[in-house]
């Protein structure tokens, strides 16, 4: 036998090796959405359209946009459940603020300043009286929806405007305007997240709050600021969502912080806080709606929708959980 | 006539070729107490551990009761009624106090439910004979410290424990709880009940024990009748360790003006007028027992601990340091005693490790300049060798000397005048070692600053131009140069009389 020989097969099979470890390690996100997609090839001859695709993406904005503002706040080891209720809000108060004859622009910046106020609260709640962000947001989530109802009275509120409207349904050339600002978002969210001080100590916090006061980051300080940020960037998403569906509505995006969740987790980010990326999240994003998409596409009916679309996710945060394990035995 | 209860001979303990514990013997005789001393790492613990069936011996021979035991392992020294009460307490807070007496062997009734009247009556009447009220029906969380301790061995009796293994058992209780406790042991001895007493505090040791065995360097020095010992000076004299290891290279450096000055620091319970000053390239070492106020020093200087009163001066100037941001303003730097719970962020890469408290410098605009920051981590990658296959590197993978080295890079590119060392070579391997002492040798001679605390004594010695010996949260000792021997600091340490 050649020396050359078997030292070559060694050296192919230890390069397969770092393959398959790259790939399981760092890659699996991106697999699983490749299966996907050649998968609903296949089964629908009506999935790999223009159109179809730009549907996809035209309805993914919102849960995109929701989900950036979630990787922020789970790297940091929060969470935020209260993120469908301040959809609601914010959506109805641009709504009732357009009916009440406030100019567009001005409209939308309130609407925005009032989700700072909300992520402020959240923010400070949490980090200077230590309660968990698990409950605060829980709390959240009832008291904003309640707020929602009582300023509209349960009744959604049509708005007329069109330059409004073309947030969520408009055109700029062939391209939907929701896709460009959730691409805006989404690379907003990536440069505060890997280039600035901010994003730096989002991932301390995350990884050892302790070490990082002890580094002296200011952890009460970025803490409040994650969540005003998740909150400005949830009513941006709730600002696109009222102009879809032309109503500002107290049951908008009930229910939709899961999705977000389940999108950041898919994304391979570390629901105990330190790890993620906002590219994986925009993989998370991509896979829960072409699953969505499909599953209609195949007429699947919305219950059984439901279960595949939480079995996917179980799966998901499995074999996440096996690799870390893996990591951890290593 | 009398049986001893437990017998080991010859123990040693090998941990990949290092020897732990090399050719212990022992014996215990029922009804007795012996007492087991040596400074820090002597080879306590280890011996402990091969006890209750941790560890395994590497070789030697163990008997109990006569009996020889081949293989030790936790269930099988539970079984020969080896029970140990550790430092720290092993109780759960929302069970009741009878529940925790028979936690994991509740009595049932027949129907399998929990026997409740059984376990509480049975509970009262271990507590009753080592005449201890303690109502068996209360929670745990609400009785204190001394009475949860008392709960462990009265699980211990109610397993039938033959040999109680008790480790720094008064470390946490009171004066008067400590009474209570040492009355208990004499009621144990009465039951025939062997007790291993480990501890720090001499007085306690000639109260209670009848027999003495020291370690050093995990050998077995001297074992001897505690009536035939002199007094804590002899036992401290047979633990300090003569031998200074070589690879310290320290270099002298030239002591500037004073830099920092600590005056009448005071924290109830905690620290009591502690004053000293600094001066520019002086490394202060700070000795003392665990829990003797060593850390707790730092923590104020560090602003991690509120002071009730006293003044701390930089360079003459009164300062308020209210927490880490205050203090790394004024040029302080602290490696903490525990890297993975208070040093490291594990899932960063090293160069965010080696940044993370001076990214503001890197800053440009909004933004972080990648190149500047990875340019001044590669500096001090070369300069202290941390061995890493990239700076990229998540720095868990990194061995623990080389972790231990990232964090001192963190303060160095910081610029820090004052560094605070906890236990600066804790899990350290050699190598690293003598590189992280020269370093810090190296920095007292740039001119800065040094506090190091260390349980080491040797690491003390090699090191230090004064050393601040601590008791109990005062201040023993203040040893100049000249005098910076172990024995001083053992005394000091231990409050035996000294020369000093």
């Amino acid at each position: 036998m050649l020396k050359a020989n078997v030292i070559a097969q060694e050296q192919g099979q230890a390069k397969w090796k770092q393959i398959s470890a790259f790939l399981f390690n760092k890659g699996s996100t991106a697999i699983g959405l490749i299966l996907l997609f050649v998968l609903m090839s296949f089964a629908s001859s009506d999935f790999l359209t223009v159109d179809n695709l730009l549907n996809v993406f035209r309805q993914s904005a919102v849960l995109c946009i929701m989900a950036v503002a979630m990787t922020f706040i789970i790297i940091s080891g929060g969470i935020d459940l209260s993120a469908g209720s301040q959809i609601a809000v914010s959506g109805v108060i641009a709504a009732g603020l357009i009916a009440s004859g406030v100019p567009v622009l001005l409209a939308i910046i309130i609407t925005i300043a009032v989700g700072a106020g909300i992520g402020f609260f959240i923010g400070t709640v949490i980090s200077t009286q230590k309660i968990p962000p698990f409950i605060v947001t829980l709390a959240m989530l009832t008291i904003l929806s309640g707020v929602a109802f009582v300023y509209t009275e349960g009744n959604p509120i049509p708005i007329n405007d069109a330059f409004f409207r073309s947030l969520g349904r408009g055109y700029i050339g062939p391209i939907p305007v929701p896709i460009i600002i959730m691409v805006v978002v989404a690379i907003i969210g990536h440069l505060l997240l890997s280039h600035t001080r901010f994003g730096r100590f989002i991932y301390a916090i995350g990884g050892n709050e302790e070490a990082a006061r002890l580094c002296g980051i200011r952890v009460n300080w970025v803490k409040t600021g994650i969540y005003v940020f998740g909150s400005m960037v949830m009513a941006i998403a709730g600002i696109l969502l009222a102009s879809r569906l032309s109503t500002g509505s107290p049951n908008a995006g009930t229910g939709s912080e899961l999705d977000a969740i389940a999108a950041v987790v898919l994304g391979g980010t570390n629901l105990f806080g330190g790890e993620g990326k906002i590219v994986g999240t925009l993989m998370g994003v991509a896979i829960i709606s072409i699953l969505n998409n499909g599953l209609n596409l195949l007429d699947v009916p919305s219950y059984n929708q439901l279960m595949i679309k939480g079995i996917v996710i179980l799966a998901a945060v499995w074999f996440n959980s096996m690799k870390s394990r893996r990591a951890s035995a290593a | 006539m009398n049986q001893p209860i437990l017998e080991l001979k010859h123990i040693v303990k090998e941990f990949f070729g290092n020897r732990a514990l090399s050719n212990v013997s022992l014996t215990l005789m029922p009804g007795s107490v012996h007492a087991i001393v040596g400074e820090n790492g002597a080879g306590k613990s280890t011996f402990i551990k091969i006890l209750t069936g941790a560890y395994s011996k590497t070789s030697g021979e163990i008997y109990v009761e006569g009996q020889p035991i081949s293989q030790m392992d936790p269930m099988v020294s539970k079984k020969l009624g080896i029970h140990c009460i550790y430092q720290e307490l092993n109780v759960a807070n929302d069970l009741t106090v009878s529940e925790n007496v028979f936690l994991g062997n509740q009595p049932v009734n027949k129907f399998g439910l929990i026997d409740w009247k059984k376990m509480n009556s049975d509970t009262k009447d271990i507590f009753a004979s080592l005449q201890l009220r303690i109502d068996p029906k209360q929670l745990v969380r609400e009785i204190s410290i001394a009475q949860k301790q008392m709960i462990e061995i009265a699980r211990a009796i109610s397993q039938q424990a033959k040999v109680l293994i008790m480790d720094e058992p008064t470390s946490s209780l009171s004066d008067r709880e400590i009474e209570i406790l040492l009355a208990l042991i004499e009621e144990l001895k009465q039951q025939g009940i062997g007790i291993l007493y480990i501890s720090h505090r001499m007085d306690e040791i000639f109260r209670i024990a009848d027999t003495v065995t020291v370690l050093r360097d995990g050998q077995h020095i001297k074992t001897m009748p505690l009536n035939q010992v002199s007094g804590v000076d002899e036992l401290v004299e047979l633990m300090a360790n003569r031998k200074v290891a070589d690879y310290f290279n320290k270099v002298e450096a030239p002591i500037g003006e004073p830099v920092l000055k600590v005056e009448g620091l005071n924290k109830r319970g905690v620290l009591h007028n502690i004053s000293f000053e600094l001066r520019k390239g002086e490394i202060l070492g700070v000795a003392g027992l665990v829990g003797s106020g060593r850390t707790e020093i730092a923590m104020a200087l560090f602003g991690l601990l509120k002071k009730d009163g006293g003044t701390i001066c930089i360079d003459g100037k009164p300062v308020d340091i209210r927490g880490p941001r205050d203090a790394i303003k004024l040029g302080i730097g602290f490696v903490t005693e525990n890297r993975k719970e208070t040093g490291l962020t594990l899932k960063m890469s090293v160069r965010e490790n080696m940044t993370l408290p001076t990214l503001k410098q890197f800053d440009r605009f909004l933004w972080i300049n990648r190149k500047e920051e990875t340019g001044a981590a590669e500096v001090y990658r070369k300069l202290l060798n941390i061995k890493t296959t990239t700076l990229e590197q998540t720095i868990s993978n990194l061995s623990g000397g080389n972790q231990q080295k990232a964090i001192l890079a963190r303060w160095m590119i910081q610029g820090t005048r004052i560094l605070i060392l906890d236990e600066p070579c804790r899990g350290v391997d050699v190598g690293a070692k003598a590189e992280i002492f020269a370093q810090i040798s190296k920095l007292a001679q740039q001119g800065v600053t040094v506090l190091m605390i260390s349980s080491e004594i040797q690491e003390i010695v090699g090191m230090s131009d004064r050393v601040m010996v601590m008791k109990e949260g005062h201040m023993a000792g203040m040893l100049e140069k000249s005098m910076i021997t172990p024995d001083h600091i053992l005394k000091l340490a231990f409050g035996g009389a000294t020369s000093a």
